[in-house]
């Protein structure tokens, strides 16, 4: 074994899991050894947010993630979200208005709608531009995504 | 041109959601970034310091005496497995590791091996290499008789007749001339009214597709397995073919969805270096790259556009010459087919009598240039657009009236002499400047922000000829699927192509199964490029639904079912087999008729089998004390024919024209001695969402393209063309200053403001 390899134990996805990973393992390679590649490496530097991973309940750069800082914590990826098999009301939305081309980047933006629409409800067209700031399209669906995170806002309203 | 009625209801001209959405939400499509296969080692290349030198020393010890390292090779490995290792689509000019020489900074020089690509990283940075450097050119038109060489010997590719005169010459930088000449555009000059004279740079950008560039090759039994994020999967596998002495049929090339392409991924990129590895170590082998890695691999060539006008009393343009400089960096990769490509439209959408161009492909130490999104278009649209706009300013008539008294209209002939059909040049124009709301009263702003617009039109011909060839097969129970090789990069192919299969066949387009690019299985496409699949490859996919159709009626009236008789697919299957048993197999394949222009005049009567149009307008706010510009409305409008998917269609003009947006207003590889010095998404900024502007509006114009899969043509470049003139014809308009260098920076609108007011900022 390699000395500097250390045993973490974690919630994933609902789910108690145990690792061996090493010092200079991020968060994203974790999850790609587990076969969870929703969050991808793109940029590397924290600053796409194609990477995008909750742990503990915040969004992070899965990049720049130490994956041994996860011991003890609950970590959620994109794959979570249909657990039940239902699609989320964000996914539903991303889907309806057509919110992604490539969909790379995708996991990450849905993500933190997510999290944007449990702390803002109801956001405005701009505070959903701030919130979004850190996460990158190349396709460019940014017309689309606003669109999508207003819808979803109406939908989670409804329910 | 016919002007058509709103779509009918029916597949072709659904909106519906892309075929894969539910996979691209979940976080559960496929991208070769995901792949991992047993046994999989991981490759990290070591790259050039220096922008062009010769290499002394490759002393490869220290990286092999680190723990985990399985390998490190050189150029010289290379050899051992295909002996004349040089890649490329118009030139065999790129070796797959440097070979005595190396061109550009970031070049491949040695590549380490480990299953843990941390450990490769690490081994990769222990090669030591030592240069002897060689004078370097860096600009296109310094190149054009710089005593640095870039090449000793000019290598074209068979693949095109019209680059074999090039073939084994010396002492040039000249990858590729071509040249037009249309009436006497010299005897125009002497008899005008005005003579117009401008220059125009473009600055060089890189695609940074979100997933970054990949390859993964796999040795099996008797050839190999590439799976590899390509945009050409049938032109990898002749290419590798090729290098390797193989027959086509033992390389096969996978291909799932693409994280972004914008032709980053074309032709042939990091494939040919994995084969060779996969082959030398008998394993798997992956080489994924970083976002720095994608700045020296492939970019949008740098331009100098030297642009000349002849206008009459009646602001008609009677001449017009064009030179145009193309930067295409060290390896000639698909530059010199942009050159001329692209190259025979340089004088814009205009009814001009006579036209010279002369356009040339340079070589320099600078990173290759090759195809991105319009193919060069967009760096011909910025000179022509600005420099019609400063005419019309200069004569003082309206731009957009200008444009309108100028226009290329249907039937007209184009540069080359072939007749205009089915272009809604005017269409798109007038679009833009109803939008716009044009002849309006304007609001010019006042103190420190001024208010300005601008507007730019653009065409484009299709790379010709070309070949698409489709599969539909029909199942036993009555499903179906397309099989083809046109490669999914986000632009919404696959759903495309099934509502083409689905409106034959008469099927929900949902339930058509569309198969990716296996070339073991899904028959040749040219590429996924230049907006090309919409046209020639949905051609392909409705003359194979249509086989399948009339096959599947043929074998119905041979088990006695009578023509008209609305009996199940899956009970003439029954009648025939006795069970629920064989298939149903439509072919189809597509190539448009085309002349190549003369090799002297550039003439051609039948240039393209169809032409892309796209406008664009903006508004704009200038901040006079800090030049910096907002935009505050976007207007872009396009003739895509009858789009198939209205919503992809509107959401690939809005994608495209915000890229080049990108372009426009900010980026720029920086470079020191060859070195890009913001290589990285820290550095080089690409639109986020607090760019796109409040007002934008997407307008597909009524027309529809003759020959065109249900009267349909591509569309992913339309909305790229307009955009830098339209924003700086609208700084011009707002403050009166003229930017002809892009990125439209707010230093340098702050620099014009400053220089006009008398009180110039200093360096």
């Amino acid at each position: 074994m390699n000395p500097h390899a250390k045993s973490i134990s974690f919630l994933l996805n609902g789910s108690a899991t145990e690792m061996l990973v090493q010092t200079h393992e991020n968060l994203v390679e974790l999850l790609s050894r587990l076969d969870l590649n929703g969050a991808r490496e793109s940029c590397g530097q924290g600053l796409c947010g194609c990477c995008t991973v909750i742990v503990d309940d915040i969004a992070v750069s899965g990049c720049l993630y130490p994956a041994a800082f996860v011991d003890g914590k609950t970590v959620t990826t994109i794959e979570h979200l249909d657990h039940d098999v239902q699609l989320s009301p964000v996914q539903q939305a991303f889907i309806e208005e057509g919110a992604f081309q490539c969909g790379f980047c995708t996991s990450g933006f849905i993500l933190m709608t997510h999290q944007l629409l449990e702390q803002n409800p109801m956001p405005t067209d701009e505070e959903i531009r701030d919130y979004l700031a850190g996460n990158l399209c190349r396709c460019a669906a940014y017309p689309e995504i606003i669109n999508a995170v207003k819808s979803a806002a109406g939908k989670m309203a409804r329910t | 041109m016919t002007i058509h009625k709103p779509m009918p209801a029916g597949q072709v001209g659904r909106s519906l959601p892309r075929l894969e959405a539910r996979a691209k939400v979940t976080g559960r499509a496929d991208y070769v970034h995901n792949m991992r296969l047993p046994g999989m080692l991981m490759a990290k290349v070591v790259r050039s310091t220096v922008a062009h030198g010769r290499i002394v020393s490759i002393d490869t010890s220290a990286a092999l005496q680190l723990k985990g390292v399985f390998a490190v090779y050189t150029g010289e490995d290379i050899r051992k497995i295909i002996p004349e290792p040089y890649y490329g689509p118009a030139f065999h000019d790129q070796p797959i590791l440097a070979l005595g020489k190396v061109r550009h900074v970031g070049e491949p020089v040695a590549v380490a091996l480990a299953v843990d690509a941390h450990v490769a990283e690490q081994a990769a940075q222990l090669v030591e290499v030592v240069y002897e450097e060689l004078p370097a050119v860096f600009d296109e038109v310094e190149a054009m008789d710089s005593k640095a060489v870039v090449h000793d010997v000019l290598k074209p590719a068979g693949t095109f007749p019209d680059l074999k005169h090039l073939h084994g010459k010396k002492n040039t930088n000249i990858a590729l001339d071509f040249h037009l000449k249309r009436g006497d555009v010299e005897r125009a000059f002497a008899g005008a009214a005005h003579v117009f004279e401008h220059e125009f740079h473009t600055q060089q950008v890189m695609h940074t597709p979100l997933e970054p560039m990949v390859s993964l090759a796999e040795p099996t039994r008797d050839g190999l397995t590439i799976h590899t994020a390509s945009q050409s999967p049938s032109f990898v596998r002749i290419e590798i073919a090729r290098l390797l002495g193989w027959p086509e049929n033992k390389v096969q090339v996978k291909v799932p969805h693409l994280g972004g392409g914008f032709g980053a991924k074309l032709y042939i990129k990091l494939e040919a270096l994995v084969a060779a590895l996969a082959l030398l170590t008998r394993r798997p082998v992956k080489w994924s790259l970083t976002m720095e890695e994608q700045f020296y691999t492939i970019s949008k060539h740098a331009t100098t556009f030297r642009i000349k006008s002849a206008v009459d009393g009646a602001g008609k343009v009677t001449g017009r010459s064009c030179t145009v400089y193309w930067n295409g960096g060290a390896y000639a990769d698909i530059g010199p087919r942009v050159t001329q490509k692209s190259g025979f439209t340089a004088p814009g959408p205009y009814d001009i009598e006579n036209v010279a161009i002369d356009s040339y492909s340079l070589y320099t130490n600078r990173p290759p240039a090759g195809a991105l999104r319009g193919f060069g278009i967009p760096q011909l649209v910025w000179a022509y657009e600005s420099h019609t706009d400063l005419i019309a300013r200069e004569l003082n008539i309206d731009p957009v009236e200008f444009r309108r008294n100028n226009i290329l209209r249907e039937g007209r002939p184009q540069a080359t002499g072939t007749a205009m059909k089915d272009a809604a040049i005017d269409l798109v124009l007038e679009k833009v400047a109803e939008r716009m709301n044009w002849s309006a009263p304007f609001d010019r702003g006042s103190g420190t922000i001024r208010r300005g617009r601008g507007v730019g039109i653009g065409f484009k011909a299709s790379i010709s000829p070309t070949t698409s060839v489709a599969f539909v097969n029909i199942y036993a129970d009555g499903s179906c699927a397309l099989y083809m090789s046109t490669v999914d990069m986000g632009q919404g192919s696959d759903t495309a192509m099934a509502q083409i299969v689905a409106e034959v066949l008469q099927v929900q387009a949902e339930n058509v199964r569309v198969i990716h690019p296996d070339t073991d299985v899904t028959p040749y496409d040219m590429a996924t490029l230049g907006s090309r699949s919409t046209f020639h490859m949905g051609n392909a996919v409705k003359l194979a639904a249509e086989d399948a159709r009339q096959k599947l009626e043929a074998m119905a009236r041979s088990v006695g079912v009578p023509e008209g008789s609305n009996l199940e697919t899956r009970e003439i299957f029954k009648k025939k087999y006795g069970m629920q048993a064989g298939n149903v197999m439509g072919v189809g394949s597509y190539i448009p008729t085309y002349k190549s222009p003369d090799s002297v005049t550039g003439m051609s009567d039948n240039i393209t089998p169809f032409w892309m149009i796209g406008g664009t307008g903006v508004e704009i706010e200038v901040d006079t004390e800090t030049g910096h510009v907002k935009l505050t409305k976007l207007i872009n409008a396009a003739d895509m024919g009858r789009p198939l998917n209205p919503h992809i269609v509107e959401t690939q003009l809005s994608g495209a024209a915000i890229m080049q947006l990108g372009f426009t207003m900010f980026e720029n590889m920086e470079f020191d001695a060859g070195q890009v010095t913001n290589a990285s998404f820290a550095d080089y900024k690409i639109p986020g969402i607090h760019d796109i502007p409040p007002d934008i509006e997407n307008h597909i114009v009524l027309a529809e393209q003759g020959g065109g899969p249900f009267g349909a043509k591509g569309v992913g470049e339309s909305a790229t063309f307009g955009v830098s003139p339209a924003i700086a014809n609208a700084i011009h308009d707002a403050v009166g200053v003229r930017l002809t260098d892009l990125p439209l920076t707010a230093e340098s609108v702050l620099r014009g403001i400053r220089l006009k007011a008398g009180n110039p900022i200093g360096d």
